[in-house]
């Protein structure tokens, strides 16, 4: 059985603010993806708290994102979040942040395009609104003006 | 994508795929790159393949076939590792950010 996050999350943050959790009832927005995957500029976050060299970590309620360059390998690639076990991709990436293995994907053609750069953010983030009205406005200006036409989010 | 499936139910999102691996593991195991390839592309067909808003696909990965312990312990009791003291957590800092003003990655 998939693992009940929100009791657990509840009872692992019992001595903070409870945390109120999105609840969305409408039907989503909806964009049909009009051409094949393999003809189109795809764009990849994580919200894994990856960072690129020197980029600054990451704070508490930190609405901010880093800009990760499409050809960044493992040794140019740190991690910084609290909320999850980061050794595995700390080690590689790729298990939260599969930037490698989308790099193999635009070379055989399994995708359009591959954007640069890649994005991350940390989601350790108790303000929903900081999201909401902050960072994802940001993030979907930055793809409109790249002309992205898939935003493939990873979370960790 | 969604580590978190009763999370992801409850936000409502256009689309999603869910692969029901511990946190931090959502496009695979480390140093395992057919398994990540494998993941992503799944992942990535979903663009094509769901027509419904709302629709949340869960991809057939099984962590470990012999064991679900996992299950048991993700995102409880001791499972996040203790944060650093400050004065720890900025020295880590800066030599994290030193390691790349000196090197020669280009």
């Amino acid at each position: 059985m998939p693992v009940e996050y929100i009791p657990r999350t509840r009872e692992l943050y019992s001595s903070y603010l409870p945390y109120r959790w999105a609840v969305n009832q409408d039907t989503p927005p909806w964009t049909p993806l009009d051409k094949p995957i393999a003809q189109s500029k795809l764009a990849v976050m994580s919200s894994g708290g990856i960072l690129y060299r020197d980029q600054p970590r990451f704070h508490r309620e930190d609405a901010s994102y880093r800009m990760i360059p499409k050809n960044a390998t493992q040794n140019e690639l740190s991690v910084w979040h609290f909320g999850y076990r980061t050794v595995d991709a700390e080690a590689d990436h790729n298990c939260v942040f599969p930037l490698a293995r989308l790099r193999e994907l635009e070379a055989e053609g399994a995708i359009g395009e591959l954007a640069d750069p890649a994005y991350s953010f940390m989601g350790g983030v108790y303000s929903a609104r900081k999201i909401r009205e902050e960072l994802a406005p940001r993030i979907a200006d930055e793809l409109k003006r790249a002309h992205v036409e898939a935003f493939y989010l990873v979370p960790a | 994508m969604t580590s978190a499936l009763d999370i992801t139910r409850s936000v409502n999102p256009p689309r999603a795929v869910f692969v029901n691996f511990p946190l931090g593991h959502q496009t695979g195991k480390p140093h395992q790159p057919d398994l990540q390839r494998q993941i992503v592309r799944d992942a990535l067909r979903r663009f094509e393949t769901i027509g419904k808003p709302g629709t949340i696909v869960e991809l057939p990965y099984v962590w470990d076939a012999h064991d679900r312990q996992w299950e048991e312990t993700d995102y409880t009791g001791n499972f996040l590792p203790p944060r650093p003291p400050q004065e720890d957590a900025d020295l880590i800092e800066e030599e994290r950010r030193a390691r790349f003003a000196s090197s020669n990655i280009k």
